[in-house]
């Protein structure tokens, strides 16, 4: 990194400096890149599977509605790290499989010989060619899938009880103004079920975050996998050679999440004051009270 | 337009399955130097590195380098998720029975009980070992009290700050911790043999990959290259062929 | 060698009784549910520990924030956020960090080089190690809970206590503990849902398996690298715990019956699960 750095010399804080700024080390930063760019893509969709889950719980067609109630019950049933241990591997396989079926129709050598799984090249996802870039893309899409899969479980239940949270006298009038289902779905009960639904939500995204030290466990090299990493002991065959640090290493990590909860819960409380406003409820009373 | 976008998407992924024999996936642990470890700049280095490029270049392979947890580093061979496993891995019956392995490019090597006084009972006592390997599987057999972790350095660890009386592991891998330790480790008791050398695991599918890289390391064998790089990586002790 | 025999030697084998080498060939779909089943003993340990003696500190610790001097509520406070506003995967690891570091150097000057890590051994066990933390853990979530139901008591209630002469430590036992009790349960149960989920994370992160004495998980992931085969064992620990969860909404519905068994039946909330989600 910088021009003085040569490891046999430097000593004190110049040592710091270069060790701080090693390729390995400029990784770890990065690294939680990753984390804040698994939670902003993971939220949203996890948001998306958790509206479809509510909404297929409260269908009036049975199946569906089993299958709303299946998903958000199992899930919840069932540790989040046991369900990562080997969902990753089935999900990329069963992608494989599909694959496979539509671009080797005629592929005639068993696909699994043991506990071998083979698919033909073409079904490679990604193709084996492809740089180091696309494999970590893609494993980190999975990741983010598994994620959303499971939070999504979490927001389906969180959504649903909002939406029966909304009170009847809205959607009454609504249907008196001839508003068909649909409508009264898409106009009043989405509309005002946020508010209802922000409390678990703020908490569901506290959740999430404080799930991301176990992103390393679904092959992403994140922050703890660095951490861990570069705390280890490092001996004579390393540029830097260092004692066992991972307790200074892991307490930056604690840091890291304490400050970025704390963020968190003040932005959680901007955005309830926000929609608090005009709504039927003790806070949106409080701030009706207040301006007048 | 669309579909002339995704035709064109189609044609490269074609013409990608038709590349894949020729670029390998090396799939390693990263975290056993020097065997395998992640350098300063954070790429893969060590023995195996080294080694494995050389091998490439000779079978005329385009490699790329994987890193994965040592837990699940067979499962996700067999599923595909690289071609290869060289990190380390000692060549055992249990293993030979769901991947193979090549020749062994590290004869079998002795593992060593490492402790922080020389009168440390390993026979009765706590000694750590990483967990699922061949070293683990020998001390719960032996009648010590086995205390199992997750990362090579955690084993240390437990040496050091007491938690256990040993660590039990590839002696190579202890040799450069005792010899800097400036004299607070100390290797105990008898070396033991364990398992058959280390080599490269692949599927069982694989086999003209395996062959390759079987010549390979025969060439290396051969001409002495694979003798001087051990000595380089594991000093003049080592065991070679 | 039937199954029966396999649950005899292997049935109790997670804390010490039973045969002492775990399988080594010929896995058996027998072997690992006993095995498994074996582990989550631990899980059950660990959780019910946890939660039991979590709940008295939670108790005390939303007292604590509610108070109006600072000297109670300020470290209340903080304890709650450091608990709350990190990973149990980080807690874990630093909890281990600093118990193999803290005590040998106190020990050091004791006794002396000898016997150097006799007395404080038993701390960096996961049995003692892993309980502390999780029930600082459950603690500082439940006091969260606590907090915000004692927020809610209804100052009727409150009003008409004072209105019978109840004072200080009779209305709190009579009227304000039991109300929160009530307010708070539904998301206590939830509460105690995640915290048997997060028993799995005690041998995956930081602490080491003490000869081979592990939990559901730790079991799993040794059939899972024994057979090479990730398919099974742990889906057999996702059915035991969907069994546990279950088991787990039962009983605290039972308690959830009893503490509104008082009000009217129209107006009893029909103990349904459904979770606050305050973890």
């Amino acid at each position: 990194m910088f021009a003085f750095c040569d490891p046999r010399t430097v000593e004190g804080l110049a040592w710091f400096a270069c060790y701080l700024t090693t390729g390995k080390h400029i990784a770890f930063y990065w690294s939680f890149g990753t984390v804040l760019l698994l939670l902003a893509v993971t939220a949203p969709l996890a948001l998306a599977f958790g509206f479809a889950g509510a909404v297929a719980a409260r269908a009036r067609f049975l199946p569906l509605r089993l299958l709303g109630r299946t998903y958000t019950a199992m899930v919840r049933g069932v540790p989040d790290i046991v369900f990562f241990l080997f969902f990753v591997i089935a999900l990329d396989q069963a992608i494989e499989w599909s694959l496979h079926q539509i671009r080797c129709p005629d592929w005639t050598e068993p696909i699994r010989t043991g506990l071998e799984f083979r698919v033909c090249p073409q079904a490679k996802v990604p193709p084996s060619a492809a740089p180091q870039g696309v494999h970590q893309l893609y494993g980190f899409a999975l990741a983010v899938f598994t994620y959303a899969l499971v939070f999504g479980a979490f927001a389906a239940n969180v959504l649903h009880g909002a939406m029966r949270a909304v009170p009847r006298a809205q959607t009454e009038t609504a249907e008196a103004y001839g508003m068909s289902a649909a409508q009264v779905f898409r106009r009043i009960l989405v509309p005002q079920m946020w508010i209802y639904a922000l409390p678990g939500l703020g908490n569901l995204w506290m959740i999430l975050i404080k799930a991301t030290p176990l992103l390393f466990l679904l092959g992403v090299q994140d922050i703890v996998y660095w951490a861990r990493e570069l705390g280890g002991m490092k001996t004579q065959a390393f540029d830097y050679p260092h004692p066992d640090w991972r307790l200074w290493y892991f307490l930056a990590l604690l840091v890291f999440y304490l400050l970025f909860t704390k963020l968190s819960e003040i932005v959680i409380a901007r955005i309830t004051r926000r929609l608090s406003r005009g709504q039927a409820t003790m806070a949106g009373e409080d701030l009706r009270r207040a301006a007048a | 337009m669309t579909r002339l976008i995704l035709s064109a998407a189609a044609l490269a992924l074609l013409a990608g399955g038709a590349l894949a024999q020729d670029v390998v996936r090396m799939g390693t642990e990263g975290a056993y130097p020097p065997y395998n470890f992640i350098n300063d700049a954070g790429e893969v280095d060590g023995f195996e590195r080294e080694l494995g490029d050389e091998l490439c270049r000779r079978a005329q392979l385009t490699c790329t380098w994987v890193v994965n947890d040592w837990d699940s580093i067979i499962p996700n061979l067999q599923s595909g998720n690289y071609d290869t496993i060289i990190a380390g891995m000692s060549i055992t019956e249990e293993r030979d029975k769901v991947i193979d392995f090549t020749q062994n490019y590290i004869p079998p090597a002795p593992s060593a009980y490492m402790a922080l006084s020389p009168d440390a009972d390993i026979a009765g006592g706590v000694i750590a070992a990483q967990v699922s390997t061949i070293q683990a599987g020998h001390v719960a057999e032996s009648g010590a009290t086995l205390l199992e972790f997750a990362t090579p350095d955690e084993t240390i660890a437990a040496v050091r700050n007491g938690e256990a009386d040993a660590v039990f592991a590839d002696k190579d891998y202890l040799a450069p911790i005792v010899a800097e330790s400036g004299g607070q480790f100390v290797f105990v008791g008898e070396d033991v043999a364990l398992g058959g050398g280390v080599g490269m695991g692949l599927r069982e599918s694989d086999q003209e990959l395996r062959a390759r890289f079987d010549a390979a390391i025969q060439s290396m064998k051969d001409d002495g290259t694979l003798n001087e790089l051990l000595i380089k990586w594991f000093g003049e002790g080592v065991a070679t062929f | 060698m039937s199954c029966w025999d396999t649950l005899m030697d292997y049935g109790l084998r997670s804390v010490g009784i039973g045969e002492r080498l775990l399988p080594r060939s010929d896995f058996t779909l027998c072997q690992q549910f006993v095995l498994i089943g074996s582990g989550l003993i631990w899980n059950i340990y660990f959780g019910v520990l946890a939660l039991f003696c979590g709940f008295f500190l939670a108790v005390a610790l939303a007292l604590a924030r509610a108070a109006r001097a600072p000297l109670w509520r300020k470290p209340a406070e903080w304890f709650v956020f450091v608990f709350r506003g990190s990973p149990l995967f980080i807690q874990f690891f630093l909890a281990y960090e600093v118990l193999t570091l803290l005590p040998r150097s106190g020990i050091d000057i004791a006794i002396g080089p000898v016997s150097f890590n006799i007395h404080t051994a038993w701390t960096t066990r996961a049995w003692a190690g892993a309980l502390f933390v999780l029930f600082l853990n459950t603690a500082a979530y439940s006091a969260e809970i606590f907090h915000g139901a004692l927020r809610s008591v209804p100052k009727g209630d409150i009003e008409a206590a004072e209105a019978y002469g109840m004072t200080g430590w009779t209305r709190f036992r009579r009227i304000t503990f039991p109300t929160m009790l009530r307010l708070a349960w539904p998301a206590y149960t939830n509460e105690a849902i995640f915290l048997f989920h997060a028993t799995t994370l005690v041998f995956f992160s930081g602490f080491p398996a003490w000869q081979q004495r592990g939990d559901a998980l730790y079991y799993a992931s040794y059939f899972a690298d024994k057979t090479f085969n990730p398919f099974i064992p742990y889906p057999i620990v996702a059915f035991y715990f969907v069994l546990l969860t279950l088991l787990l909404i039962a009983g605290f519905g039972l308690v959830g019956r009893r503490l509104n068994r008082h009000l009217p039946a129209a107006g009893r909330p029909a103990f349904r699960f459904r979770p606050q989600l305050l973890r």
